[in-house]
């Protein structure tokens, strides 16, 4: 679930040549910017069929927030 | 209610008019590198818009020009029209309502019934309900539904998200009573409580104009703007786009039993590709029947519905009966569906707008 949760993002955010982890603050990262995050907000809408409001968001910080949210969301 | 059915009204004709100025995206340096460039178009879809640039043309000048061509082209007498809606947020003056000056303008008599609806995104859809209401007990004959915005100067060029999303255009619409016309659906909805999701602050009776309404600040990290040019939050509204707009769709599919089968096409507002591709996967709609015209003109607000019937599907419109869904969503916040069936309409080609007219 975890592995095919990173590379969700990294396809997403179109992260190339490069392995990012669970603990990464994502915010760092050079490909992430506010289409990213739009971006972000609509496959996990489309995958996992919860919808992240721009104000949770900004609470999140690294990938592993943002499936955590995820998980609470479908339980 | 939510729902409408409208009885007796016809659409009879479609016009569109865009200024001539194109501003290229490609070359639009304020979005980044050239790279930056290529992967906003792509997302976006916005390769190009159509903007008045400095040339001080109103929105009533597009729809003026637009409503003209389309007049003569569908060759009604003037003194017939009785009725004019003008639905935009960029009128010509604080007071009077524009569409008093276009019922003179355009030279409709003075029995016409004139009126301003202030709506954005939605505009075209709120407007054809409220037009279609006021026709279908037969109390005017034939009317004009003028929508357009030039929401580009409402744009901060220091505000890299929202500047390269948009251009200005004004349509016309023509509607006439007809009896047993076939009728029209319509699903509509508002949630004024993320009112300030797109808003211009200043210049209107809550927050007078002062001089520090032009004091350019800071209003996000690198979005610099005065409180003259449109705020626009962009999670919030794509979230509200992609939630919204497929509901509003379903529900009307649902409560009038129309097959989705029979739907030839869903012409969306035309925010951007991020946005309605979500919607469009949402309502489980093929790509063939999802036009868009983004690509050339970008997001001109409340004139992108007819905007893209104008320019993708001219001839489908003018040659042939065609069932059609429209949705609008956006500033309100605001949004609307409606289906309805058109029947070789007059349909003129996309009309630059001439500074000589």
């Amino acid at each position: 679930m975890q592995q095919k949760f990173i590379l969700l993002v990294k396809e997403t955010l179109e992260i190339e040549n490069r392995e990012i982890r669970m603990s990464d603050t994502f915010r760092d990262f050079d490909e992430w910017d506010s289409l990213g995050l739009l971006t972000m907000i609509g496959i996990i809408d489309e995958e996992y069929n919860v919808i992240i409001e721009g104000k949770a968001f900004q609470e999140l910080q690294t990938i592993q927030d943002i499936y955590n949210y995820i998980l609470e969301q479908n339980l | 209610m939510a729902f409408q059915k409208i009885k007796n009204v016809k659409i009879s004709g479609m016009a569109a008019c865009v200024p001539k100025n194109i501003v290229d995206n490609s070359t639009l340096e304020m979005i980044g590198t050239k790279q930056e460039r290529s992967k906003f178009i792509d997302l976006t879809g916005i390769a190009k818009r159509h903007t008045v640039g400095n040339n001080k043309i109103c929105t009533s000048d597009l729809c003026f020009q637009a409503s003209e061509r389309l007049v003569a082209d569908l060759n009604w007498s003037k003194d017939e029209i009785d009725c004019l809606l003008f639905v935009s947020q960029t009128p010509d003056y604080m007071v009077p309502a524009t569409s008093c000056i276009l019922q003179d303008r355009l030279g409709l008599s003075t029995d016409c019934f004139a009126l301003d609806i202030s709506l954005g995104c939605s505009g075209w859809v709120y407007g054809l309900a409220t037009i279609a209401q006021l026709l279908s007990s037969g109390s005017f004959n034939k009317a004009l539904l003028l929508v357009g915005d030039t929401v580009s100067v409402t744009k901060s060029s220091r505000d890299k998200g929202t500047f390269p999303l948009f251009g200005d255009a004004g349509t016309a619409t023509a509607l006439e009573y007809i009896q047993h016309a076939s009728p029209m659906f319509f699903h509509t909805g508002t949630d004024g409580s993320n009112h300030k999701a797109i808003i211009i602050e200043d210049g209107g009776f809550r927050n007078f104009f002062t001089k520090d309404s032009l004091t350019v600040k800071e209003s996000a990290p690198g979005v610099f703007r005065n409180n003259l040019q449109t705020h626009l939050n962009g999670t919030d509204v794509f979230i509200f786009g992609i939630t919204k707009a497929p509901q509003s769709i379903k529900k009307l599919l649902q409560n009038f039993n129309i097959d989705r089968e029979d739907i030839d096409y869903y012409i969306l507002h035309q925010a951007n590709k991020l946005m309605n591709e979500k919607i469009r996967k949402k309502i489980s709609a093929a790509v063939e029947k999802v036009p868009y015209s983004l690509d050339e003109y970008g997001n001109t607000s409340s004139a992108t519905i007819p905007l893209t019937i104008v320019t993708r599907l001219n001839k489908e419109v003018r040659t042939s009966k065609q069932k059609i869904v429209c949705s609008g969503f956006g500033v309100g916040l605001s949004w609307g569906s409606v289906y309805f069936e058109i029947d070789k309409i007059v349909c003129p080609e996309i009309i630059i707008y001439n500074t000589n007219f």
